[in-house]
C-alpha cells in the first residue's frame, strides 16, 4: 500500500500540487485522472521520489519513503517498477538487454537464470523473436510491453505507470490496460496509474482519483465515477464518448456498472 | 554569481558520479564500450588533423627560420617541440571537445528529456555514476594513446612536407627531431591529455545531466558544453604549464 500524506509542490513559486492525500491500496490498479496540466505526472513523481516534495509524506506500507537517506531509498526502488509515458528504454540497448539490466546490477542470479526470468517477462507481455532489436525499431505498443516487462523483472511490490496508453490506438490500449490489471492481480503489486483515457477508467479504474487544479477534487470507482455530482469531475469524465455511451446504457437499462 | 552556482552543481554532480558504482563488472564492461565509442572512433580525425597541423607548423618554422645564422636543424627541432608541447595535447583537446563533447552532451541530455535518466533512478540506479564515470574513465586512459598517436603523424607530416617542397634538406629535419629530446615533456603533454578528457567528458556530461525541456535545449546543452569545455582547456593549459615547465 502506497499512502500520501498533505503533499505540496510547487515549481519556481507556482502551486503545482495542493494538499494532495490519498490511499493507493495493494492488489488494485489506482488510478489518478485529470486534465492535462491538473498535476498527475507530478504527483506521481512525487510519489516515485523524481520530485522531492515541498510538504508533506509518501509511505510505502509503513515506511516513509521520501525521508529516507539516499542508500536506503535507493534499496526500496528495486521493488519499484516504472512505465514512463514515451517508455524510457535506453535507445543504445537492444530489447533483452533493456529487461536484463536490472539484474545485471542487483541480483547474483547466473546467466543463465538471468536470460531465463528475462525470456519469462517477454513472454508474459507478448513480445516474442525481438530480443535483438532496439527501441528505434518498434512499434509504439512493442515499447510499451518491453516497458512493463522490463518494470516487472525485478517482481515489483510497487508499480507506476504514467500514461501508459498515450500514443496508442484504442486496441492496443486495452491490451495495455488488460496486460497491467492482470500483472498487479497475478503478483499482488501496488499500482498506481496516471491516465486520461476514459477507457481505462472504466475497464480498470478500480480506486480512482480525480486531481484538478493541483487539488484532490474526487475519490471513488470506476462504479460510482458516473454517478458523480461533482461539476468538474461530470466536465472530465463527459467530455469522453465513452462515458457518455456508458451512462446512457445505464440509464436506459436501469443497472449499474457494477 | 552564476559561475559559483554553476561550479557548485558541478563538484556536487562529480560527487555523484564518483560514488561507489552498482556492480564493477558491469561499468568495465561499459568503459570498454565507452572506449570503443569515444576513443577508438576519433583515430581517424585526430590522426588527419595532425598530419596537416605537422606539415603547416614544418612550414611555418622553414618560412621563419629564414636566416644564415640559424642552423636548419633547429626547424625540425621546434617543430618536434610544438607538436609535442601544445599541438598533439592542447589542439587536439580542443577538437575532441567539439566531437566527443557535443556527443556526450546531447547523448545524455537526449536520455534526460526522455525520461531514460528517471527510468534508471526508479530502478535504483545511480544514474549519474553509470552514464558518466565509464565516459571519464575510458577517455582519461585513451586520450593519451590519441595524443601519442598525433605527436607521431604530426612529426611524420613535417617531414612529408619536407620531403614534397625540398624548402631545406630533410637529414636537417631529422637531425632536429632527434635534437635534445626530453621525456618529461612527452609525459607532460600526456598528463595534459589525460587532465582534458577529464574536462571534456564531466563538463559535456554535467551539461546533458541537467538538460530540460525540448530538443532545442539538448542543442543549446551540446554547444554550452563545447564552449564551457574548450574554455576549462584553455585555462587548465595555462595551469598546468606554469606548475610542470615554468
Amino acid at each position: 500500500m502506497i499512502r500520501a500524506e498533505h503533499i505540496f509542490k510547487s515549481f519556481e513559486g507556482r502551486m503545482i500540487l495542493d494538499d494532495i492525500s490519498s490511499t493507493f491500496d495493494t492488489g488494485k490498479t489506482n488510478l489518478i485522472i485529470g486534465q492535462s496540466g491538473s498535476g498527475k505526472t507530478v504527483l506521481l513523481k512525487s510519489l516515485v521520489g523524481l520530485h522531492e516534495v515541498d510538504s508533506g509524506e509518501v509511505f510505502f506500507d509503513d515506511v516513509c519513503f521520501n525521508r529516507l537517506p539516499f542508500m536506503e531509498k535507493k534499496a526500496i526502488r528495486q521493488h519499484v517498477g516504472m512505465i514512463f509515458q514515451g517508455g524510457a528504454l535506453l535507445d543504445s540497448s537492444t530489447v533483452f538487454q533493456n529487461v536484463r539490466l536490472p539484474l545485471d546490477l542487483f541480483t547474483r542470479m547466473s546467466k543463465a537464470e538471468k536470460n531465463k526470468r528475462v525470456a519469462f517477462c517477454l513472454d508474459r507481455v507478448n513480445i516474442v523473436g525481438s530480443n535483438d532489436l532496439f527501441p528505434s525499431e518498434l512499434s509504439g505498443g512493442m515499447i510499451k510491453r518491453v516497458a512493463i516487462a522490463r518494470a516487472i523483472v525485478m517482481n515489483p511490490e510497487y508499480l507506476f505507470c504514467d500514461e501508459p496508453n498515450s500514443g496508442l490506438d484504442p486496441k492496443t490500449s486495452v491490451v495495455i490496460d488488460n496486460l497491467i490489471r492482470e500483472i498487479t492481480e497475478e503478483y499482488n503489486i501496488t499500482t498506481v496509474i496516471n491516465t486520461h483515457d476514459m477507457n481505462s477508467v472504466m475497464e480498470i479504474g478500480e480506486k480512482i482519483v480525480f486531481i484538478h487544479q493541483g487539488k484532490k477534487w474526487w475519490e471513488g470507482t470506476r462504479y460510482n465515477v458516473l454517478d458523480s455530482n461533482n461539476k468538474e469531475l461530470n466536465d472530465f469524465v463527459f467530455a469522453s464518448s465513452t462515458a457518455k455511451q456508458a451512462k446512457a446504457r445505464i440509464t436506459e437499462q436501469g443497472q449499474s456498472l457494477r | 554569481m552564476k559561475f559559483f552556482e554553476f561550479s557548485g552543481n558541478y563538484l556536487l554532480l562529480l560527487r555523484k558520479v564518483f560514488s561507489r558504482p552498482e556492480k564493477f563488472r558491469i561499468y568495465r564492461k561499459r568503459i570498454m564500450a565507452e572506449m570503443d565509442h569515444l576513443g577508438y572512433t576519433s583515430v581517424g580525425i585526430v590522426a588527419l588533423i595532425s598530419i596537416f597541423m605537422g606539415a603547416v607548423v614544418t612550414l611555418q618554422m622553414a618560412l621563419n627560420f629564414e636566416s644564415p645564422f640559424i642552423p636548419k636543424y633547429l626547424i625540425g627541432y621546434a617543430t618536434r617541440e610544438t607538436v609535442f608541447l601544445e599541438f598533439s595535447s592542447t589542439v587536439v583537446a580542443l577538437i575532441l571537445a567539439g566531437k566527443v563533447g557535443s556527443n556526450i552532451a546531447s547523448e545524455i541530455g537526449t536520455m534526460r528529456i526522455t525520461d531514460q535518466i528517471d527510468a534508471l533512478e526508479v530502478m535504483g540506479i545511480n544514474s549519474a555514476s553509470y552514464l558518466i564515470l565509464p565516459k571519464i574513465v575510458s577517455s582519461v586512459v585513451f586520450f593519451p594513446f590519441l595524443a601519442i598517436l598525433s605527436m607521431f603523424v604530426g612529426v611524420l607530416g613535417g617531414y612529408a612536407m619536407t620531403w614534397l617542397t625540398e624548402i631545406f634538406p630533410l637529414e636537417d629535419y631529422v637531425t632536429g627531431l632527434r635534437t635534445e629530446l626530453k621525456l618529461f615533456n612527452i609525459a607532460y603533454a600526456l598528463i595534459k591529455t589525460s587532465v582534458f578528457a577529464f574536462l571534456i567528458t564531466s563538463i559535456a556530461g554535467f551539461y546533458g545531466y541537467y538538460a530540460k525541456g525540448n530538443s532545442l535545449e539538448v542543442g543549446k546543452a551540446s554547444t554550452n558544453a563545447v564552449v564551457a569545455s574548450c574554455v576549462a582547456i584553455l585555462v587548465f593549459d595555462l595551469i598546468l604549464t606554469k606548475l610542470m615547465l615554468v
